[in-house]
């Protein structure tokens, strides 16, 4: 089919204040429209890997402490310091992925991933005052699976189904007897992280 | 030549009104790059401009979370997607999940071409309006 060519020379580009007005609505439908369907892909698998070692290390640790009390300590502190970890993975990711840490779908992943989280601390103190501590591996797994699978729906694929497998291993903790709870805990917090990790690092650059 | 690919609009006009008028139909050929200063008519469409928009931030995605994700009807997308699809803009890709029918989109070169001139002409116009 023969190419038309415009008879005209193109118009300038025209200074119209409605005009400009309607190319701000644009790239704004543009934006929020990309941040929709963008899913938040700078989760380091090489972060989550390194987490799973480190809950590994701290479980060798656990063990080796006198009182309960210690050893819920123990977990406590690996648990920030795996957040942390975790966190300064992602951002490196992100950075080197050119992707942003407050965009839209990081920003869910985010609110999604917290409540959980939060109700796993506020039951920890709970349970701990009255002395139900032979229930928390099974409430920590559940509820950080939870977490997990949540905050999964804007990232990756692989990632709610990682929150599913913490979740049964949770299930499991819950009603098998208090000393499978620690192995529970690192089948879970340990090997799960680290086999998702890998995965997550070789499919998704990191 | 494609007919409403990269054609200049003397009027200004919104686009949409037009397709209301006429039947939608496919395009043949290749989309002509949009001459600088005028707009790519063809991406200016609010769901063509979606389906491009959402595209150009994932790989691929099927039609149903293009549906979903633009909240459209399925006659009104697979019309502008073809029309996307017959400029060379985007490809489609039809397979089988299962038993299920799966069809996939994702933005070509020539898409993602335009889609970036189409982003500089909005900002040269808020430049433009800003200078004015």
């Amino acid at each position: 089919m023969a190419t038309v060519r415009p008879l005209r020379p193109p118009p300038p580009i025209e200074r119209d204040p409605a005009l400009s007005d309607r190319a701000l609505d644009n790239l704004r439908f543009i934006r929020e429209t990309m941040e929709r369907a963008g899913t938040f892909t700078a989760i380091s698998g090489w972060g989550i890997a390194a987490v799973g070692l480190v809950a590994m290390a701290a479980a060798l640790v656990a063990r080796g402490r006198p009182t309960v009390a210690w050893r819920v300590e123990t977990w406590v502190t690996t648990a920030a310091v795996c957040i942390a970890l975790s966190l300064g993975a992602t951002a490196r990711k992100a950075r080197r992925s050119d992707l942003s840490m407050v965009s839209g779908p990081a920003q869910k992943l985010a609110l999604a991933f917290s409540p959980a989280m939060v109700v796993g601390a506020l039951l920890t103190a709970a349970l701990l005052r009255i002395g139900a501590n032979d229930l928390l591996p099974g409430v920590w797994l559940l509820l950080y699976g939870t977490a997990v699978v949540a905050g999964g729906a804007f990232s990756v694929r692989i990632i709610p189904v990682m929150g599913l497998c913490f979740m049964v291993l949770g299930a499991a903790a819950l009603f098998a007897p208090p000393v499978a709870g620690e192995w529970l805990m690192v089948a879970g917090f340990g090997v799960l992280h680290v086999l998702f990790g890998i995965q997550i690092a070789r499919r998704h650059g990191g | 030549m494609a007919r409403n690919a990269a054609a200049p609009d003397p009027r200004g006009g919104p686009r949409k009104r037009e397709d209301e008028k006429e039947p939608l139909r496919g395009v043949r050929g290749k989309a002509t790059e949009a001459t600088p200063g005028t707009l790519d008519r063809l991406i200016h469409e609010r769901m063509r401009l979606g389906i491009v928009s959402a595209l150009a931030a994932n790989e691929s995605l099927t039609f149903n979370e293009l549906k979903g994700l633009l909240q459209t009807t399925d006659g009104n997308l697979s019309v502008h997607a073809r029309k996307l699809e017959d400029a060379g803009y985007i490809s489609c890709t039809k397979s089988f999940e299962g038993r299920m029918p799966k069809t996939a989109y994702a933005l070509t070169v020539a898409g993602r071409k335009a889609f970036e001139r189409y982003l500089d002409h909005m900002e040269a116009l808020i430049r433009a309006a800003r200078d004015a």
